[in-house]
């Protein structure tokens, strides 16, 4: 879309490389009411970017206010203890309890995101797809705090048969054991996360597939090829970019939930061994919990754990989106 | 080896569309023959009847029988996965498997077929490559992507690909039309080395290539917009562009319409 | 010709051993049966229990089955579909569940009662009271969100797809993506140590807003974008052709082609951020009673009243029935937005043949 090139200005049109061309458009915008909107909308921009910045800056300079004071090491220490002087606090927990969640979130979540993308545009009758997708898309939009309160309610109540079962046949393996209490752990905050970005992975899954060339299907079915050899041979491989940045997407939002976290954990400040025991706790839900009873020297404190989980949510993110980019020249190339 | 096509009644529609109707010939084995005829008068559709790939368009639907070497491929009980290993099929527009390799692309039907020896599927990829004119030219490239070949080259990977596993029949859907003129010569010669071993049936926009590579000739038309294609005649190429003995054949070829 | 490759198949027959169309269904049903057979044998009271075996005797039973007479390439085939139906139902469970539970127990309270009463005077633990105060906060700090997260969206996506070239418009679109993943709590906790710790602002709707504002923003310039984009260039093309100036042929004539999509977009974020708990409980916290002055003290929200009727009434199943019922209301809410925008997206799509 090259719109600047047709700005109205009488002067005859500049020979500008085109990576100067905003300046030209700048500067070719000589009536009051171009500069004043280009003014306005490019103001916008900037302000975009300036906030990007500040949260940046804002959240550095409060953290380190923080981190300045603590008595024990920020990163590795097993406490959170910021009430009293000297105090005493540090992410190992949260970052465990963080990623923990996470992983178990996208490992039930992607196969099963997969699935259903397939189903919907390789198996689903075609009456059925439409309204299928269309639900789908309605409950990305569920907000967590209700996916937290019917965790809270109804998901935990219903997984101690699955808990007693684990025990008994994988409780050899250390990490699926259980002592018998409220099922408050990890592994239901990584199950509730599951179903939270179900949606998501999902929507973004199904695009990609939906994408696919029908000539590289055709390919396939022509070669002899069953139903899901046409899947594994064309549908999977030009789908896989797509997949995994998908998958990144739900696992930034995993990273940072928090309503959900909060309701269905019972947090404690400590690692266990066990995925099935309660306790741990994430960045987010941390930060919801303790915010209530912090003072503002706790609510630094609270903040340089945000700060950790802004870059850990940026990486992820900005991963997914190069991903992404990479992909659209890819296809475009070889459309 | 090659066989017979024996089309009798068929009609093929697009949810409640008819494309084309009530089309019977013979198509004989070791031979090329051309469909030809105005665009929309069915006869991709009719082509892609041959090898059950008209049932996976949406509302594809088929009424007729389609006999290869007297067994209906319509019949009950027919699997249309093992009526495609028989009839191979080579698209308008080259589509090798862009993630795959030039070699996995050639061995991308075998390997459907279980076939995982790596001496066999080295000899079969050559030879098949060989088949379609192409090895000289990406034996020191074999993995590289196939996507990387110029369009003529990719078009003859999909000719390899499709004769790999060893089909009766090889359909070509105007193979040639996303090509430019020294590619379509390459891929012209090799339809004709072709037909020695495969029963061969092309369908072209292009009269000259019909005349240029094929025994017989097949002519389509429709008789308006919205009406079913029909099969106006079929007979030697020689005849078509000669003497046909339809005058609708005769105004398309001279280029009265169409 | 033949080589070893393919002497194995072919010679002869197109007709594959094939199993009847009602196949998967016969499986499924015997599956079912013989589960609930093992089932009452053992002993195995979960249902759930029954469900699994139930699943894996339908999966194996298929191949095993499919593998005799079918082959081996089908039978994985019918496997494949099996597996994709089994995701597709296991999804399913949760969703609907969630759905069920929230409008079961969710119609428990709800009435014109709830929807008009704060929680002023109602101990937590106590039946009565209801949502009004949180409502209004809701709609207030929504609102206030909208009002300075819109024009800036988009006017952004404005200067993206009209003026944007070079460093400053990559810069803007690349953290336009960066800011769609910022964590909710982490936008709250931005205007925390900003508005609340440095400018010492105190708590109120406003500050609430203004972290909604932040999550608001990358997804109106994002959709904005997208439907600026599809407005043809002919037609700017022939309203600058008339001497329209090019300020009033993005007003006149590109931004009210494109309305309808704006809007859509507008209203599907609205529906995204009215959901949002955490920066609430950061910087709006909470009350029971009503203020409806976004600009001063504390004041209530939906999602914020969910969360405390649940967090603070120590397992009161009153608290519960009227966290249910605002959760209902929310997702009601919500459900309304994303309709009338899809409605609107349908209504007002442009032609350009897509």
């Amino acid at each position: 879309m090259e719109i600047s090139t047709q700005h109205t200005d009488p002067a005859p049109p500049l020979a500008a490389p085109s990576t100067a061309v905003g300046k030209r458009a700048a500067r070719g915008a000589t009536r009051p009411g171009d500069r004043i909107f280009l003014g306005l909308s490019r103001g916008s921009g900037i302000l975009l970017l300036v906030i990007m910045a500040a949260i940046a800056v804002f959240l550095t300079y409060r953290a380190a206010l923080a981190i300045s004071k603590d008595d024990g090491n920020f990163l590795t220490t097993f406490e959170w203890n910021t009430g009293l002087l000297p105090a005493k606090f540090g992410i190992a927990v949260l970052a465990f309890g963080t990623v923990v969640s996470s992983i178990v979130a996208m490992a039930l979540a992607v196969p099963v995101a997969v699935g259903i993308a397939l189903f919907l545009t390789h198996y689903a009758p075609r009456r059925l797809a439409g309204p299928i997708a269309y639900v789908i898309d309605l409950l990305a939009a569920v907000p967590s705090i209700v996916y937290g309160l019917w965790g809270a309610l109804v998901l935990v109540p219903h997984l101690s048969g699955l808990y007693g079962w684990l025990d008994a046949y994988l409780g050899w393996t250390g990490i699926l054991s259980w002592q018998g209490g409220a099922p408050r752990s990890l592994l239901t905050v990584g199950i509730l996360l599951a179903i939270m970005i179900l949606p998501i992975i999902t929507n973004v899954s199904r695009e990609v597939f939906r994408q696919v060339p029908r000539m590289h299907e055709e390919a396939a079915l022509a070669l002899g090829a069953t139903r899901w050899e046409v899947i594994r041979m064309a549908v999977l491989p030009f789908g896989r970019s797509g997949v995994i940045s998908a998958s990144m997407l739900g696992l930034g939002r995993a990273l940072g939930e928090t309503m959900a976290v909060a309701t269905v954990l019972s947090p404690t400040f400590d690692i266990q061994a066990s995925l099935l025991d309660p306790g741990g706790g994430t960045f987010a839900q941390n930060i919801a919990s303790k915010f209530n009873e912090a003072t503002e020297f706790g609510q630094d404190a609270l903040i340089a754990s945000g700060l950790v989980l802004f870059v850990i949510t940026l990486l992820v993110n900005g991963a997914a989106r190069m991903i992404i980019n990479r992909r659209k020249e890819y296809s475009g190339a070889n459309a | 080896m090659a066989k017979r096509i024996d089309v009798s009644g068929l009609t093929a529609y697009y949810g409640a569309h008819k494309a084309i109707e009530d089309i019977s010939m013979t198509i004989e084995p070791r031979s090329v023959t051309a469909f030809i005829g105005p665009s929309g008068c069915g006869k991709s559709t009719f082509l892609r009847t041959l090898n059950r790939m008209h049932e996976v368009t949406p509302g594809g639907r088929v009424e007729g029988k389609v006999l290869l070497d007297a067994e209906d491929l319509y019949g009950a009980g027919v699997d249309p996965v093992s009526v495609r290993r028989e009839v191979g099929m080579v698209f308008q527009r080259p589509n090798p498997f862009p993630t795959m390799s030039i070699f996995d692309n050639v061995a991308a039907g075998l390997r459907l077929n279980g076939v995982t020896k790596k001496s066999e599927l080295n000899d079969v990829v050559e030879k098949s490559l060989k088949g379609a004119n192409l090895w000289n030219e990406v034996k020191d490239r074999l993995n590289k992507p196939g996507a990387g070949l110029s369009g003529g080259q990719q078009q003859r990977l999909c000719i390899a690909r499709a004769i790999a596993v060893e089909p009766k029949v090889l359909l070509m859907d105007e193979p040639c039309s996303a090509l430019d003129p020294i590619s379509t010569l390459a891929i012209e010669d090799l339809i004709g080395e072709l037909k020695e071993r495969f029963t061969i049936v092309i369908v072209t926009h292009n009269m000259q290539q019909a005349a240029r590579v094929s025994d017989r000739t097949a002519f389509f038309n429709l008789a308006g917009v919205g009406q079913p294609g029909r099969l106006i005649e079929i007979d030697d190429t020689e005849r078509i562009f000669s003497n046909p003995s339809v005058q609708a054949t005769e105004d398309y070829i001279s280029g009265r319409f169409g | 010709m033949s080589t070893p490759a393919v002497t194995d198949r072919t010679t002869g027959s197109l007709r594959g051993g094939s199993l009847p169309r009602w196949f998967p269904l016969a499986v499924i049903a015997a599956s079912i049966v013989v589960a609930v057979a093992i089932g009452l044998g053992t002993g195995l009271h979960s249902k759930v229990q029954w469900g699994l075996i139930a699943a894996i005797l339908a999966v194996l039973g298929t191949y095993v089955v499919a593998a005799r007479v079918e082959g081996r390439r089908q039978a994985r085939d019918r496997i494949a579909t099996s597996l994709v139906w089994v995701c597709f139902l296991l999804a399913v469970i949760p969703l609907a569940s969630l759905i069920w539970a929230t409008v079961k127990r969710g119609v428990k309270v709800l009435d014109g009662y709830f929807l008009s009463h704060s929680m002023a005077g109602v101990a937590d633990t106590e039946p009565g009271g209801g949502i009004y105060h949180a409502l209004l906060g809701t709609l207030e700090q929504v609102g206030l969100a909208t009002v300075v997260a819109v024009p800036i969206g988009v006017l952004t996506a404005i200067y993206l797809v009209e003026y944007g070239r070079g460093a400053l418009a990559r810069a803007v679109t690349f953290f336009v993506d960066v800011m769609t993943g910022i964590p909710s709590i982490v936008a709250g906790l931005f205007v925390l140590s900003f508005w609340i710790l440095i400018l010492k602002m105190g708590y109120s709707g406003f500050a609430g807003s203004l972290a909604l504002a932040i999550l608001m923003m990358p997804v109106v310039v994002r959709s904005t974008e997208e439907m600026l984009k599809l407005v043809p260039n002919e037609l700017r093309e022939a309203s600058l052709a008339l001497g329209i100036p090019k300020w009033r042929t993005i007003l006149k004539v590109v931004l009210p082609t494109s309305l309808g999509g704006i809007a859509t977009g507008v209203m599907l974020s609205i529906a995204r951020i009215t959901g949002e708990t955490a920066p609430v409980l950061l910087l709006v916290w909470g009350t029971n009673f009503i203020n409806s002055n976004p600009f001063s003290d504390p004041q209530a929200s939906l999602p914020l009243f969910i969360y405390q009727q649940y967090a603070n009434s120590s397992g009161s199943g009153a608290a519960y029935d009227r966290a249910w019922a605002a959760a209902l209301t929310l997702i009601a809410f919500v459900m309304i937005l994303n309709l009338v925008a899809r409605g609107i997206a349908r209504w007002k799509a442009p032609k350009t043949g897509r």
